[in-house]
């Protein structure tokens, strides 16, 4: 049994190309999650400053982003913007966009949680104490939302990562977009070759997002009450 | 028995929510090494009143004067003011992501400035008084809620205020663990600190006053010594309000 393994990865460049799989979920994933982090702290804190047209707006905007079913997304930048206005943008740039788009809505509504479930009574805890405003965010309220923060943050990079797949339909060469093709390649003659392949792929998966979900509780544990 | 120079002084104070009034007039002082407890009825302005007192809610009219100064006329850097008066509030929020030491030693280090060394024997000496010494690198989730009420008191006397005002401490707490907050705050008291204390404590506040004020509906109806506001109360309000705290016995007759 285990020869159909080896014959499915050693035949010719399959394993070199699930590897290569894996780099674009992987580069995809990083660059997406990366660029939400920073827009949507900057979007999470423009939400949680006072009441303002611009606040109002972004929160419509997200919330508009957030229950939109990511492949809708997909499709309307990749071929919807190609087919109307001539524009042709690269799938991996549409993967990108899409998930960026995706991620900032969901960690802005991290941040405004964050911060705002920090309890009046820690600020004024603070205020009785003599410190200044500035203070207050620098020793109490900034190192309190990091830290409600980060099991959140965890848990979007961990789904992000697992919703990568999506991008299957715009014809990126994704982890299971390759695996389908070595599939294709080699189950002719190798019945167990889609058990290997999505198995190997199972595997990859679990052992990017297991680490990270683990850490995640470490931290939750620890800072946690 | 007390010097003569009030360390707080409040001149015909009022403060309004919207449209309702909730401090009409208070006129009150408290001199160095008193302590003064406030009871009343529930809304009845007393925890608006020391909230005004160290600036966390503005008033609308009257001044406030701390040792002398005012506190409301002028430039006041609010930050400064509440160096020189410490509070501490029925939520016994410390700040968790530190320790019993770091809590305390925040606000002398950061906002006073002082040496580390220095305040660091002064919050040790001040735990070891509540009994709390040997939790001093404890987090707040590992302590009791009458364990981190007593450390919110040291966090606000390692500041070293003029005067401390006390939001109804133990309000919150588990009557099991009322006792041993009261006993710091005696302690506090047989040591002459001057203090502002609003508490629904009855027994306590006839224990620990040099003066009782009652308060109803945003005035200050009776400022007396406790064996006469517990005696012989002057108003009908106040009796009213006494009466609150005693049952009467309920003899079973022959059924």
């Amino acid at each position: 049994m285990l020869d159909s393994a080896f014959s499915v990865f050693s035949q010719g460049r399959n394993f070199a190309r699930i590897v290569e799989g894996l780099w674009v979920t992987l580069e995809i994933s990083a660059v997406s999650v990366l660029l939400s982090l920073i827009l949507g702290l900057i979007a999470g804190l423009i939400m949680t400053a006072k009441e303002t047209l611009g606040a109002t707006a972004i929160r419509l905007y997200f919330e508009l982003i957030r229950f939109t079913p990511i492949l809708v997304l997909l499709y309307l930048f990749y071929y919807s913007l190609s087919r109307a206005w001539g524009i042709n943008l690269d799938a991996k740039v549409v993967a990108i966009l899409v998930f960026t788009l995706w991620g900032t809505a969901e960690m802005a509504d991290l941040v405004r949680g964050a911060v705002t479930s920090i309890s009046v009574h820690q600020r004024e805890s603070g205020l009785a104490l003599g410190l200044n405003e500035s203070q207050i965010n620098h020793y109490i309220v900034i190192p309190l939302a990091v830290r409600r923060l980060i099991p959140g943050v965890i848990n979007l990079t961990t789904r992000m990562i697992k919703t990568t797949p999506y991008i299957f339909f715009i014809n990126v060469p994704e982890l299971i977009k390759v695996g389908q093709q070595v599939v294709e390649l080699t189950g002719f003659k190798n019945k167990l070759a889609s058990f290997w392949v999505y198995g190997f792929i199972f595997f990859i998966y679990f052992m990017v997002c297991f680490p990270i979900s683990r850490y995640s509780s470490y931290l939750e544990k620890k800072w946690g009450g | 028995m007390f010097s003569d120079q009030p360390v707080l002084k409040i001149k015909e104070l009022y403060k309004k929510y919207d449209e309702r009034e909730v401090l009409h007039g208070i006129s009150l002082e408290v001199k160095k090494g008193e302590v003064l407890v406030m009871v009343g009825p529930s809304g009845c302005g007393k925890s608006t009143l020391l909230r005004c007192l160290n600036g966390l809610e503005p008033i609308d009219s009257g001044d406030i004067e701390l040792n002398g100064e005012s506190i409301i006329f002028g430039k006041i850097r609010w930050n400064l003011v509440r160096q020189r008066i410490g509070m501490v509030f029925q939520s016994y929020d410390l700040f968790p992501h530190m320790t019993v030491l770091e809590n305390i030693l925040l606000g002398p280090l950061k906002a006073q400035k002082r040496g580390r060394a220095e305040v660091a024997g002064e919050a040790k000496t001040y735990l070891d008084r509540v009994g709390l010494l040997d939790r001093w690198d404890s987090y707040p989730n590992q302590l009791s809620g009458g364990q981190r009420q007593r450390v919110a008191i040291v966090r606000a006397l390692c500041m070293n205020p003029e005067i401390m005002l006390f939001d109804e401490v133990t309000a919150s707490l588990d009557p099991e663990m009322v006792r041993e907050v009261l006993d710091v705050m005696l302690g506090l008291a047989v040591r002459g600190l001057t203090m502002l204390i609003v508490t629904h404590e009855m027994a306590f506040a006839r224990a620990v006053a040099d003066r009782v004020i009652f308060m109803d509906e945003g005035i200050i109806v009776e400022n007396e010594s406790p064996a006469n506001f517990f005696e012989n109360p002057a108003t009908d309000r106040a009796r009213k309000f006494l009466n609150i705290f005693y049952f009467d016995g309920v003899k079973k007759g022959p059924g």
